[in-house]
């Protein structure tokens, strides 16, 4: 292939569009300008313009989860670089692949000294800044390197396990012209992520599982990452072994298959969280065994052998010790698991481990009310749960929106619910579900979102009607800091200090302001008509359903307790 | 737990490129690993930089920050040396305050038992050039201390494995 003479900021958008990229989220500024001056000459890609960094982060990240793409965020130097970093981080712990793009001051000045390190006007050091919340991060020095930093970029951003890369581009790179050329194939020497399992470890595995009395299967984020879902299916129907998944996980098995036991953890389905504790054997897949989904670490399946699968040793042994480890893809091991399993095992008949599931699902996961009359966050859930079609993409805020989702939304497909599990980013679900939009505008999208959360990155409605890209977000509306407020309620005597938020501002109104369209339900009639009206609209709706400000939720295992400790009712 | 902790040597190879330190030693900070001494140096091999990390932890963390090292995608390789089968080593330059002529002669012969190095000579003191095992290095400096150390530098710990085992990049 022959080079080509082009400036910076055209090789590094002509390496976005061979990397498949069709849709960038930012803001700009003056470090960038030469890549958006590019822009205008590069009509394949679709840049959304975000009303904050943090939006335009967050929103790569909704695009990458919702879609399996990695997701792209551009922003200036400076403060529009450490605005991106709240999204940066919320990304590497959840590890989503996601591609930030900063400008950065020119590496010399006008008078040929160099700029970079002196200070210069919105500089800031945000390849240091983002060396730990990073997968990678690269700074860009030459023309001639862009091909390849960007293909490693995506790479590393998209294999092994998933996270953020970020590339940081001075603005005189991006304004330089020098020859260009584009290579085939990767050569990264220190970064070659193992992806097939080990033969031994398989066997053993599959030997612990075959002699199984109580197999329990814990799915995490990583089956999802890995596009295991079926593999996961079919070995949890031949061994009839219920599917309990982190939160994390959620949407990896459908929460409707008779063998799903709902999310595991502090807010966890005590469904889950009892027959975990009852396995004979633990196969945990694609997960990192995190405080908020084991509780109290010493009494967390003890008894149980586990095996596990991750694409990152580190994890091995990292929380939980565990008999069988296994590195490798999940997909992969799943299958050679499944290859060995389905040669020893026949379709199993019903055994004494199945009754005793099936006895505690009807002790603690009572029927669903059918009519439901009151509007409580749960009632609320359940009826959003009947009125979306199954495909639809759920986001959720942080905080009691986001657990009362996990206990009570059902979710049926992989990628259809999105939330900031590791970092607990409040302001997270709004712009995430405009990235899930982007990504699947043939899909509906719905934010489930608190009052305090979505106030938090809620200016980025102007950005969804201005580029339209309609969504729906219910507001559980208490007026409070809802969690931190049940934790001064459980812990802090009711010494309700700074979590008070009042009526301020009127949802309704807000989305009004800024174009979009604003409905109050103050029962379930009202609400099923305002979420009927939300599916059919063109454009955002945001619906507004008051709630008790002491609403918990339960159950719930106190901080320091054990899975087995949980208290309050499903 | 405290009397599980042990001292072991972590050497590495990494990529010779800015911030490959700064991100190894960041994630030690983030981690809360403790690094006892680091040395950094290039290696045979073209663009290839060797860090010997001296750590100390339990078993669980050392295995923990020799995992969470091979992560970093500049580390190339990581191995955690065996204590018995590796050469250790460490240079100090000592500058020793030298009281009187008498004084002067008693540090040089030290300085011949250790088998150490005058490298510079002032009327008040000595500049000594000493390598060894850190324990050798520490019996010196404790000799040196009746004397008065007016200056001292000490390189950190380097290692390498006896025999054939080598710790290389796979061709």
């Amino acid at each position: 292939m022959t080079a080509t003479k082009m400036s910076g900021a055209d090789a590094l958008l002509e390496s976005l569009e061979r990397q498949g990229v069709k849709d960038v989220f930012g803001i700009l500024g003056g470090a960038i300008l030469p890549v958006y001056d590019a822009l205008c000459h590069h009509p394949k890609i679709r840049h959304i313009l975000a009303r904050h960094e943090q939006g335009a982060a967050h929103a790569a990240d909704g695009y990458a989860r919702a879609s399996g793409r990695p997701g792209v965020c551009f922003a200036t130097s400076g403060p529009g670089a450490t605005n991106l970093v709240t999204g940066i981080a919320n990304a590497h712990m959840d590890s989503s692949p996601v591609v930030a793009l900063t400008g950065q001051v020119p590496t010399t000045g006008v008078n040929s000294n160099y700029m970079i390190g002196r200070d210069a006007f919105q500089e800031a050091d945000i390849i240091g800044i983002t060396t730990p919340i990073t997968k990678y991060n690269f700074q860009l020095r030459a023309v001639a390197e862009i091909p390849s930093v960007v293909s490693s970029a995506f790479y590393i951003a998209t294999s092994g396990r998933p996270g953020p890369v970020l590339i940081d581009f001075p603005k005189d790179i991006q304004a330089e012209v020098a020859d260009v050329e584009w290579k085939d194939g990767i050569n990264m020497r220190s970064y070659n992520p193992a992806t097939t399992p080990h033969p031994l470890q398989i066997r053993k595995a599959t030997e612990l599982l075959v002699e199984a009395e109580r197999p329990v299967i814990l799915a995490g984020g990583g089956v999802t990452s890995a596009e295991a879902n079926d593999e996961l299916l079919t070995i949890a129907e031949l061994l009839l072994a219920p599917v309990a998944t982190t939160f994390m996980g959620k949407g990896s098995f459908p929460e409707i298959h008779p063998l799903s036991l709902g999310a595991i953890g502090m807010h966890g389905n005590p469904l889950a969280n009892k027959v975990l504790l009852e396995a004979d054997v633990l196969l945990a897949v694609g997960t990192r065994f995190s405080d908020r989904a084991t509780g109290n670490t010493d009494t967390f399946c003890s008894g149980a052998k586990k095996i596990h699968v991750d694409i990152d040793a580190a994890e091995i042994g990292k929380n939980i010790d565990v008999d069988i480890p296994i590195v490798a893809d999940a997909k992969k091991a799943l299958s050679a698991i499944y290859e060995r399993l389905i040669k020893q095992v026949g379709k199993k008949p019903e055994s004494s481990w199945q009754k005793r599931v099936k006895e505690v699902r009807s002790q603690l996961n009572p029927p669903e009310q059918a009519e439901p009359k009151e509007l409580k966050p749960k009632t609320l859930l359940q009826t959003l749960r009947r009125l979306l079609p199954e495909d639809t993409i759920v986001t959720t805020e942080v905080g009691q929106n986001q657990m009362w989702s996990a206990l009570y939304f059902k979710a049926l497909k992989p990628r259809t619910f999105i939330s900031s599990g590791g970092l607990g980013t409040m302001g997270f679900g709004f712009p995430a579900a405009l990235g899930a939009k982007v990504a699947c505008p043939e899909r509906h999208v719905v934010d489930i979102a608190g009052d305090g959360s979505f106030i938090m990155t809620e200016q980025e409605l102007a950005c969804s009607v201005t580029e339209d890209i309609p969504v729906t977000v219910v507001v559980l509306n208490n007026g409070v800091l809802g969690m931190v407020a049940q934790w001064q309620r459980m812990f802090y005597k009711r010494r309700y200090m700074a979590t008070k938020l009042g009526t301020s501002p009127d949802m309704v109104k807000l989305a009004e302001a800024y174009g979009a369209q604003g409905f109050r339900a103050r029962s379930i009639p009202e609400f099923q008509k305002a979420v009927n009206e939300a599916l059919k609209s063109k454009v955002t709706t945001v619906i507004d359903v008051p709630i008790r400000s002491e609403e918990d939720v339960v159950p719930m295992v106190p901080p320091g307790c054990g899975l087995g400790q949980q208290v309050g009712d499903y | 737990m405290e009397n599980n902790q042990k001292t072991s040597v972590i050497a590495a190879l990494v990529e010779n490129k800015p911030g490959v330190l700064h991100s190894v030693s960041n994630m030690f900070r983030r981690r809360g690993f403790n690094i006892e001494s680091i040395t950094v140096g290039h290696t045979e091999q073209k663009g290839v930089t060797r860090m010997t990390i001296t750590v100390s932890g339990d078993e669980k963390t050392l295995e923990q920050i020799t995992k969470q090292m091979n992560k970093l995608i500049d580390v190339i390789k990581v191995n955690q040396l065996e204590p018995e089968s590796i050469v250790t080593r460490e240079l100090a330059l000592v500058k020793v305050n030298v009281p009187d002529i008498k004084g002067r002669s008693d540090i040089i012969n030290c300085v011949e038992v250790f088998r150490g190095r005058v490298v510079d000579v002032s009327p008040e003191s000595l500049m000594v050039e000493i390598t060894g095992t850190p324990d050798k290095i520490d019996a010196f400096l404790n000799l040196m201390k009746t004397y008065g150390i007016a200056e001292l530098a000490r390189t950190g710990l380097t290692a390498l494995s006896r025999g054939v085992k080598s710790l290389k990049i796979d061709e």
